[in-house]
């Protein structure tokens, strides 16, 4: 099925993004309403937490340019390292910036 | 289930201060904004359009991937299934919050995730490990984004790019840094560490081999897992490294 992008198809593809959005931002929380916590789901949730962050920057780090690398590497080392967030992304973009404007020079 | 109280204590003036401490990184997020509000333009949205899209639906990788989409037709289940795939890791971020939002009354709990996006979400994910409890930043720091993605977007549509070049700064990366430092902020137990290499391979495994937009989901569950059978001895000890190596200084 195709939707014209004529005004009223568009602000009908608008209303079913928007529905389709709504729904996984209210479905976990929804469906967990029927779940009991107990001490085994609770260590669930809270190792998917940070697996969710993991899940989304490792396959970024691959499938990015170098620069993009760089600026995962240098953030994981000052924030280990310093334990501050602020100057580790600041660092980190500084670092990307700085390998793609090498990148562009060299080649 | 029979009578319910609710325990959770909404802090209004801790919402302003959560505002104001994602605002440096909204200002990024302007930037973001005004990449979309070019590219939705350019394939044909009209400017008011675009900016209802990200008013309404504020999901930025998804609505990216829509207007890619975008032509003088548009397949509507095709659509459906990318902006539910990319954006599935709502569900698993809202269901992490449960156990806070399930201290306050419905209305409130679902009017809260309205707001739910990934920065403000890695914020109170990462201070619930610590044992802090806070929803205000999803408020707070959510209504900072969701208003400079609009803004951004604003700008994007009657001034296109804001930058010839924004990944040439780096720009590209920060909501990626933020969520690594996010991570690595938080604690580090052997157990977690082993969680977070299921998921870092499986996810790359489902990059690689599953279809589209499904590694994040298909990453968190499989890091879930460890969780779910590897229980912490003390789950309220959080305080901590406490044992063996503490007597090494002298």
């Amino acid at each position: 099925m195709t939707v014209e992008t004529t005004t009223a198809g568009i602000l009908g593809l608008i209303a079913v993004m928007t529905a389709v959005t709504l729904v996984t931002r209210f479905g976990g929380v929804f469906l967990m309403s029927f779940v009991t916590i107990n001490p085994r789901i609770e260590s669930f949730i809270n190792t998917m937490a940070s697996s969710v962050l993991i899940a989304i920057i490792v396959p970024m780090a691959f499938s990015g340019d170098v620069g993009a690398l760089a600026a995962l590497v240098v953030t994981a080392i000052l924030m280990l390292t310093l334990k501050k967030p602020l100057p580790a992304i600041a660092a980190g973009m500084a670092a990307a910036g700085l390998v793609r404007y090498v990148g562009f020079t060299v080649f | 289930m029979n009578v319910t109280t609710y325990s959770y204590r909404f802090q209004p003036g801790k919402v302003r201060y959560e505002f104001f401490r994602l605002l440096p990184i909204s200002l990024f997020v302007v930037a973001f904004g005004a990449a979309f509000g070019l590219a939705a333009v350019q394939k044909g949205l009209e400017p008011l359009q675009a900016i209802l899209m990200s008013t309404t639906v504020f999901a930025g990788a998804s609505q990216f991937a829509a207007v890619d989409m975008w032509g003088s037709e548009v397949s509507l289940i095709p659509l459906m299934a990318v902006v539910f795939a990319i954006n599935s890791r709502h569900l698993l971020m809202g269901a992490s919050l449960y156990p806070m939002l399930r201290e306050m009354p419905p209305g409130r709990r679902y009017g809260l995730l309205l707001f739910l996006t990934d920065a403000n979400w890695a914020v109170s994910a990462q201070e619930y490990q610590s044992g802090k409890h806070n929803l205000e930043v999803i408020l707070g720091g959510g209504l900072a984004i969701w208003l400079a993605w609009i803004f951004g977007t604003w700008l994007g549509v009657y001034f296109g790019g804001l930058l010839q070049d924004p990944k040439s700064l780096g720009l590209d990366m920060v909501l990626g840094c933020f969520l690594l430092a996010m991570a690595l902020g938080g604690n580090k137990s052997p157990r977690i560490l082993v969680a977070w290499t299921i998921a870092a391979v499986s996810s790359l495994a489902a990059w690689k081999w599953l279809p589209p937009h499904t590694h994040v989901v298909v990453g968190a569950l499989a890091g879930g897992a460890v969780g779910f059978f590897w229980l912490e001895k003390k789950p309220h000890n959080n305080t901590g490294n406490a044992n063996a190596e503490g007597e090494g200084s002298s």
